[in-house]
């Protein structure tokens, strides 16, 4: 059964400068269970998306979608009084930078109760008890004494870890990871995916990874959707888009990992995402593909069917072997 | 803890030691002599001047007068009024009280206003409220303090009738000062109605002197509130769930407080000081008119030993104010 269900969202910032549309007919499925990695650069809206959908956008976001469902809930229609029950509670997130995401005024313990006592009715010691097991669950040694800790007493790892604790406090059934390993050094990044798959194995929730890092993806992920300048521009199980990408943009992104590079400088792609101003005509990537061509530059693509990985582009790359 | 304190207590001897050369000179550089500002309009003979100026000492050379007053200090005498006769030391704390009273209604005033309406208007950045209140603050703060004195005068004294327009309290009640605080005694002597009025004596002062430190206040923390808003963790709390109320009455505010409590320090530093104009117009028998009294009188011991007691408690006052960021702020709380 569909967990989430999303379909052709969009989120438009009305600035100084007229509306600046950073998520663009994004859909959004995930199933419990389930592992889906959303990749892209800086700037492609991967954030955004999962903020609107948790209703964390400031109120010059204007959010449109034709779906937007959870367990059944439509979340469009939600009050913000009623979005507050089931966020944190049913469906919660976790953010790049855990040193700045815990407060630095609170303990750890009262930072972790205080969702359990918003969201679960639980007394004082039955709180207590959960926040020590929480902490044991994720893996935070000398548990009673960490829950009076504070935040700037703590590695970054260590608050990840907290991080991860409070959101699963209330057992979600879905958990965003907005790029929990970005801030991190490589050793704790291994031990943090680690620990998310594997509290997300036991626990039977579904995981949204958003992440720029395709060697992330590559350890945790079961499906993989790369977003770029706020579209959604391939969608394939990780296996598959790492053996055969259809999109250029995703192809390019793949080539510039150290790991697959062939030749002794590592493939880049020029330019960046484009912003507000220099929103290109046809296809959003035609300025930086090196097989775009007039028709690229003019027309939209369309979205290729699912056999080539629901690509949006005119000219799809690893058909052929595809088609076979 | 008691290292910082002793470090921190240590730290005064200098600032003692400068405020005491500073408040004996101050007082001596001003023109004006107080032989001849005792002696009124009828003037003094020479030899009467003579006699006068050997007996408070003036004929001896300053460094040792100062030497003299110095040591006084450190042996806990301030002198003695050359008017009034009685030590600087008791008149001052006849008078504190006053001052104290004053000072604690203003600061409450200010704080329990001002910080909510600073959440406010963070909170409604942008919005009519939010226009209005800076407006009102910027006024507030520019706004001369006794001209502002005299308006409300006018209006709620003079216009409406429903306040003194000075002193402490109705001349028609009369009780020991127990505690020195006029709300309190006023309670405490049981007498129909004494409380009542004291409360209508103190409130217009206690709005003149909010003013200013209310538009601080209500300022910094907006200012405060605002850039804590924007940080990860307010949005970690809006995550889990948290009523708007919540998180921006604990999750930001706590966090907006730290530079808050700096600002009240330092009001509250300023009002002990002595309001001095605020006490002036209302003839609020307190630290600051005693010392404007005394300036005019050239009454050396009273104002040099007022303005080192007045520096003291100020010194104090900025202590207790660094203590409670401790309380406040985690991170400087000491391991």
């Amino acid at each position: 059964m569909t967990l989430l269900n999303i379909k052709n969202l969009s989120v438009e910032f009305e600035t100084a400068g007229g509306a600046f549309r950073a998520v663009d007919g994004v859909d959004i499925a995930v199933d419990e269970n389930d592992i889906l990695a959303i990749v892209g650069e800086s700037g492609s809206g991967k954030s955004v998306s999962m903020l609107a959908m948790m209703g964390l956008l400031p109120w010059t976001a204007t959010i449109t979608a034709d779906e937007m469902s959870f367990d059944g809930i439509d979340l469009r229609d939600l009050s913000a009084k009623q979005r507050r029950k089931v966020i944190g509670r049913d469906m919660s997130m976790i953010f790049q930078e855990p040193m700045s995401s815990l407060n630095p005024c609170f303990t750890v313990g009262f930072q972790i109760k205080e969702t359990l006592r918003i969201h679960m009715d639980m007394d004082r010691a039955q709180r207590q008890k959960r926040a020590v097991e929480l902490l044991e669950l994720v893996g935070i040694p000398d548990p009673e004494r960490r829950l009076k800790a504070f935040p700037h007493q703590m590695s970054g790892g260590m608050s990840q870890r907290v991080m991860i604790a409070m959101a699963l406090a209330c057992k979600p059934r879905l958990l965003i990871a907005d790029e929990p390993t970005t801030a991190l050094d490589v050793t704790i990044q291994a031990q943090i995916l680690d620990l998310l798959t594997d509290l997300q194995k036991e626990t039977g929730m579904a995981l949204i990874l958003i992440t720029h890092d395709m060697g992330v993806v590559a350890e945790t992920a079961q499906r993989v959707q790369v977003q770029y300048a706020g579209q959604k521009v391939e969608e394939q199980p990780v296996r598959d888009l790492f053996a055969h990408p259809h999109h250029p943009y995703t192809a390019a992104l793949l080539d510039a990992l150290p790991e697959r590079a062939t030749e002794r400088h590592l493939p880049t792609i020029p330019g960046v995402v484009p912003g507000q101003y220099d929103r290109p005509q046809g296809c959003l990537f035609s300025p930086r593909c090196k097989f775009a061509d007039d028709k690229c530059r003019a027309v939209s693509p369309p979205v290729q069917p699912r056999d080539l990985g629901l690509a949006r582009c005119h000219y799809p790359v690893n058909a052929k072997e595809d088609a076979v | 803890m008691l290292r910082y304190l002793l470090s921190r207590l240590l730290t005064f001897v200098p600032t003692f030691i400068g405020v005491c050369i500073i408040s004996f000179a101050f007082i001596r550089v001003l023109p004006g002599d107080p032989i001849i500002v005792m002696a009124g309009e009828r003037g003094v003979s020479e030899e009467r001047y003579q006699e006068l100026y050997e007996q408070f000492g003036f004929d001896r050379p300053i460094v040792v007068q100062f030497w003299d007053y110095f040591t006084g200090v450190l042996q806990g005498d301030l002198g003695t009024s050359y008017v009034t006769k009685r030590p600087v030391w008791d008149e001052f704390f006849s008078l504190f009280p006053a001052t104290l009273e004053l000072s604690i209604c203003a600061i409450l005033l200010a704080i329990l206003l001002g910080i909510p309406a600073g959440v406010i208007a963070a909170v409604n950045r942008g919005k009519f409220f939010d226009r209005a209140l800076m407006s009102s603050a910027l006024v507030g703060y520019s706004m001369p303090i006794f001209w502002w004195a005299l308006l409300l005068i006018i209006v709620f004294s003079g216009n409406l009738g429903w306040t003194p327009v000075s002193g402490r309290i109705d001349l028609l009640y009369f009780f020991d000062a127990k505690t020195g605080f006029m709300l309190i005694d006023s309670l405490l002597s049981g007498q129909d109605g004494a409380f009542q009025s004291a409360v209508r004596h103190l409130i217009l002062p206690a709005i003149v002197l909010a003013t200013i430190p209310l538009a601080v206040i209500a300022r910094q923390t907006r200012s405060a509130m605002l850039e804590v808003l924007g940080e990860d963790y307010i949005r970690t709390a809006r995550a889990k769930g948290l009523a708007p109320m919540r998180v921006n009455g604990v999750h930001a505010l706590r966090n907006a407080m730290i530079p808050v409590i700096t600002v009240v320090g330092l009001s509250v530093g300023m009002l002990l000081a002595g309001a001095i104009l605020t006490e002036t117009i209302f003839s609020w028998p307190g630290i600051g008119k005693w010392m404007v009294d005394s300036i005019y009188r050239r009454d050396y011991p009273v104002v040099q030993g007022g303005l080192l007691l007045v520096a003291l408690l100020v010194m104090v006052v900025n202590l207790l104010v660094d203590l409670a960021y401790g309380l406040i702020n985690p991170k400087i709380r000491k391991r």
